[in-house]
């Protein structure tokens, strides 16, 4: 429990409704997205609505050694959200402003707790978008988002978050803010830190502003889908259409035990026998080099014996995207807690990565589907489990294991996407080793040595 | 209803509203990925997690795992927190029935601690219908005193006098709500309304809305169905549908009001019954079969007549074939999807058609049409700058569609958006899109008379 004087300077700071401290706030910010944690209720809960009030209760913080845990929408799935160690939860809900649109510079300047959806709203009306599109683009943050570095379904053509922030507004654990980049595309001034943030999981400093990359919406689009009988022709084709030299905007697949759980689900029509499916849409400003594109694809699916269907109108290409986008709760709804990895892999190992994460779910008779972004190498294997049943919670733990083991050798990594968070920190010297766990350790020192922002993410904790 | 669905509902006798466990596996369901952010209004206003769907079923976990008690008093704020709108479960991948949850929750409360004295008050009332009316008339009666009647007689807002004492919530000066009609619609019109050359009968639930606030609508309703051909039947022996109780987990005096309808309408002899309201025709097809799965007498009953329940606009649209309406109705005309209409009536194609077949009339789509308005019921008393932060974005919506009318099919939304519409500056009349409907059949003979 924090000191009731440290409540009522908090309250002085940002106001008494934006300090929370009853038992059902606490509850309500105890968890985020990620299952199989532990949650743990925070002493208090403070939503800033400026940079100015982040500083001092940072500053507050660290006199009084207390843990702050910075917090977007909690939507993320690597634990990155959970308050650990207890002391403040830093909700940025409600500093939520669109500070400017440069159509000029193809820029965007907004406060972390904007939603990636808002943000594509308000630059539509340019005719520009933001490009990372993680699967809770609704709901999730621009901060967050930025924190945890999140890919999405367009990461193979468009790049993930990284790609698009071009410099940012951080409160570093001494109190002090810091700005950097801007809007100008070149810029080597010092150290690149909009990379050092960007992916830093809130350990680092607390990003309270970004300027954001757009770029032109896209004008034209195809979508297809390829339905195979077997794991190895779809892996082809997913090479095929690289080696046509078409990097398609969406680049999906859905293996055998996806394909079944979303038909019983959702019942579209889907083939049951079928090994693997992929979800391919090219796009671009050309409607010739689109539907080039499209025409090649085409061939590379029917050339190694997959059964093609196109859509023609919106319509049409809704109903292919209904099979990926029920592939999760479809997945989600067989039991009561649902495990989604992302361990990924060099492109030109996804057969062998589907097929190791079907092994794996049998050798622990788990059920186990894959489905992922098969452009890019992002597989999210999903293991539904009863969360009561001990015995098998401890299956399921050794068979993630396992996938990263496996993800590793294939010259993989741990993390596409979600983040390491608490999730998967115990893994982090099998990909670095201990030179590498030391880099990690020395950085997080040199920003916050005391341990304040994010503690027990990313980098553990040291024992005393 | 499914057999696995069943299990949820009902076990050993008991359905979830009486048994707080049997919600537990509905609990189970939820990933708290967070996808109830992008719609919950609620959350929409507040920006705070416990205003939001996946933390209160967080809260129902820990109350369930006794680390929280159902009587904390910030418990209790929370689940009274929520519009019940089920704008949640239409965003939800994994399907979870959060009205069954929420419904859970607040029966368990009232089974612990009892209906709160107020609530008490006000709603044992509806048991006795006859009592209600009393006391709606007595209102009306009173209506003179305390508001002043505003250019056309139909809205009203409170004189000052009144406004001191209700200021707080939001009973100000600026408030708008319908006036309470002297004569209900029920006493209005006789038990059966003929039809020349009647070819199908209905018997239509009125709701108190209709009956009370808006007879208007509930007689264009009624002259629609005459219209196309149709005998209508208006027990009077009808009552209040019980959603408002059912939502402040009064579940014996809902099951009361439900036998009671059920029994009025079994009455009848008709095969469809007839709504003209969202939250009413929710209450005939998914309500009334959860709350009495137990009851071996009325449980089947119930399932009877949700399958024989239908929305006007669907009757209208796909049960018969609406006559093609000849008047024109020149107005720019915006609709606003009622919660209960859409998310769980499932109805929001019909009203559309409806409007469009009208000649003259422009229809013009508003963005965020089925965004929830605000009203909740008694939401918008016990919740009033909520509920009207809500209500603000929808006036905007409206007001950018710079349409003249605003059509709804629930009568709650219409009393909102009447005091929200009216707030934002806006002067759109708000109207039941059935009256539209009327309005162009009733043009018909002057058009003609016109002409002739």
């Amino acid at each position: 429990m924090l000191d009731q004087n440290i409540i009522e300077q908090l309250e002085a700071l940002v106001g008494k409704e934006n300090v929370l401290t009853g038992k059902v706030d606490l509850v309500a910010y105890s968890y985020d997205a990620t299952a199989d944690l532990p949650r743990q209720m925070p002493d208090v809960v403070v939503l800033p609505t400026s940079a100015e009030m982040v500083q001092e209760i940072v500053r507050l913080a660290r006199r009084n050694k207390i843990a702050i845990y910075p917090r977007g929408a909690g939507t993320n799935l690597s634990g990155g959200a959970v308050p650990l160690k207890k002391g403040i939860v830093l909700s940025f809900q409600k500093m939520n402003a669109i500070l400017e649109v440069d159509a000029a510079n193809l820029t965007a300047v907004v406060q972390p707790g904007v939603v990636i959806a808002a943000l594509n709203s308000a630059v539509a009306q340019h005719g520009l978008i933001y490009p990372p599109d993680p699967g809770t683009v609704a709901t999730a943050t621009m901060g967050g988002s930025a924190a945890e570095n999140s890919g999405g379904l367009r990461g193979l053509k468009y790049g993930v978050t990284k790609n698009y922030i071009m410099g940012m507004e951080v409160v570093l654990a001494s109190g002090e803010k810091v700005r950097f980049g801007g809007k100008t595309v070149k810029n080597v001034t010092a150290y690149d830190f909009s990379n050092l943030f960007v992916g830093s999981e809130g350990t680092l400093g607390i990003i309270t502003e970004l300027t954001a990359k757009l770029i032109p919406a896209p004008k034209y689009r195809r979508t297809m889908m390829g339905v195979f009988k077997s794991l190895a022709d779809a892996g082809n084709a997913v090479a095929g259409i690289i080696a046509a030299q078409v990097i398609p905007a969406t680049l999906e697949i859905m293996d055998r035990m996806t394909i079944r759980t979303v038909e019983d689900f959702a019942h579209i029509g889907l083939p049951v026998d079928a090994e693997a499916l992929l979800l391919i849409e090219v796009d671009g400003m050309s409607e010739d080099v689109v539907r080039a594109e499209a025409e090649a694809v085409m061939q590379v699916v029917t050339g190694n014996n997959g059964d093609l269907k196109t859509a023609e109108t919106d319509q049409e290409r809704d109903q292919l995207w209904t099979a990926r986008r029920n592939a999760l709760p479809a997945l989600a709804s067989l039991n009561n807690m649902v495990v989604l990895e992302d361990a990924t892999v060099p492109r030109s190992r996804i057969t062998d990565m589907l097929i190791a994460c079907q092994d794996i779910g049998k050798k622990y008779n788990l059920t186990l589907g894959t489905f992922g972004h098969a452009g890019d190498g992002n597989l999210h294997p999903t293991i539904l489990c009863d969360k009561r049943n001990q015995e098998e919670v401890a299956r399921v733990h050794k068979a993630v294991d396992e996938i990263f083991e496996v993800a590793l050798r294939f010259g993989g990594t741990l993390s596409g996407e979600h983040g390491i968070g608490v999730a998967k920190m115990k893994y982090l010297g099998d990909e670095l080793g201990q030179s590498g766990l030391n880099l990690m350790r020395n950085i997080k020192e040199s920003l916050d040595p005391e341990y304040i922002l994010n503690p027990g993410k990313m980098v553990p904790l040291r024992e005393n | 209803m499914a057999t696995t669905d069943k299990a949820q509902v009902v076990r050993a006798g008991k359905t979830y509203h009486d048994d707080l466990e049997i919600v537990r596996e509905e609990l189970d369901k939820c990933m708290k990925c967070g996808n109830c952010m992008s719609v919950c209004p609620v959350y929409g206003a507040d920006k705070v997690e416990t205003a939001v769907t996946r933390s209160k079923i967080a809260v129902a976990e820990a109350v369930l795992a006794g680390e929280l008690e159902l009587d904390d008093p910030q418990v209790y704020a929370m689940l009274f927190n929520c519009l019940v709108c089920k704008s949640c479960m239409t965003n939800c991948p994994t399907k979870v029935n959060f009205d069954r949850i929420i419904l859970a929750l607040r029966a368990a409360l009232v089974r612990k601690n009892g209906l709160p004295w107020l609530k008490k008050a006000i709603f044992s009332t509806l048991k006795h219908p006859k009592l209600f009316d009393a006391g709606l008339r007595i209102g009306a009666a009173m209506q003179g005193l305390a508001f002043k009647t505003d250019k056309g007689g139909k809205a009203i807002s409170p004189r000052s006098p009144f406004a001191r004492v209700g200021g707080a919530i939001g009973f100000d000066e600026e408030r708008q709500m319908p006036g309470l009609n002297v004569t209900p619609l029920r006493e209005r019109v006789p038990e059966v309304v003929k039809a020349p050359g009647a070819v199908l009968k209905v018997a239509f639930f009125t709701g108190d809305s209709l009956n009370y606030f808006y007879p208007d609508a509930g007689q264009d309703l009624i002259d629609v169905l005459t219209a196309n051909n149709i005998e209508v039947h208006i027990p009077k022996a009808q009552n209040c549908c019980g959603v408002p109780v059912l939502v402040h987990g009064d579940v014996e005096t809902v099951r009361t009001l439900a036998r009671n309808n059920i029994d009025t309408f079994d009455k009848t002899g008709c095969e469809y019954l007839i709504t003209g309201c969202g939250s009413c025709g929710g209450a005939w097809q998914h309500d009334y079969v959860d709350i009495l799965a137990a009851d071996p007498v009325y449980g089947p009953k119930a399932e009877y007549w949700a399958k024989r329940t239908y929305d006007i606009s669907t009757f209208l649209t796909r049960i018969i074939k609406l006559r093609e309406p000849k008047g024109r109705v020149e107005r720019v005309v915006t609709y606003h999807d009622s919660c209960h209409l859409k998310k769980s009536m499932k109805v929001f194609a019909e009203p559309r058609e409806i409007l469009k077949s009208i000649p003259g009339l422009t229809f013009k789509e508003m963005s965020a049409p089925d965004a929830c308005c605000g009203s909740g019921g008694s939401f918008v008393l016990s919740h009033y700058e909520t509920s009207s932060a809500i209500g603000r974005k929808k006036a905007d919506d409206i007001n950018r569609t710079q349409a003249d009318t605003v059509s709804v099919g629930c009568p709650a939304c219409m009393m909102q958006l009447l005091d929200n519409v009216h707030r934002a500056g806006g002067q759109q009349e708000i109207t039941h899109f059935i009256s539209l409907l009327a309005e162009s059949y009733r043009k018909e003979k002057t058009d003609e008379g016109s002409r002739s």
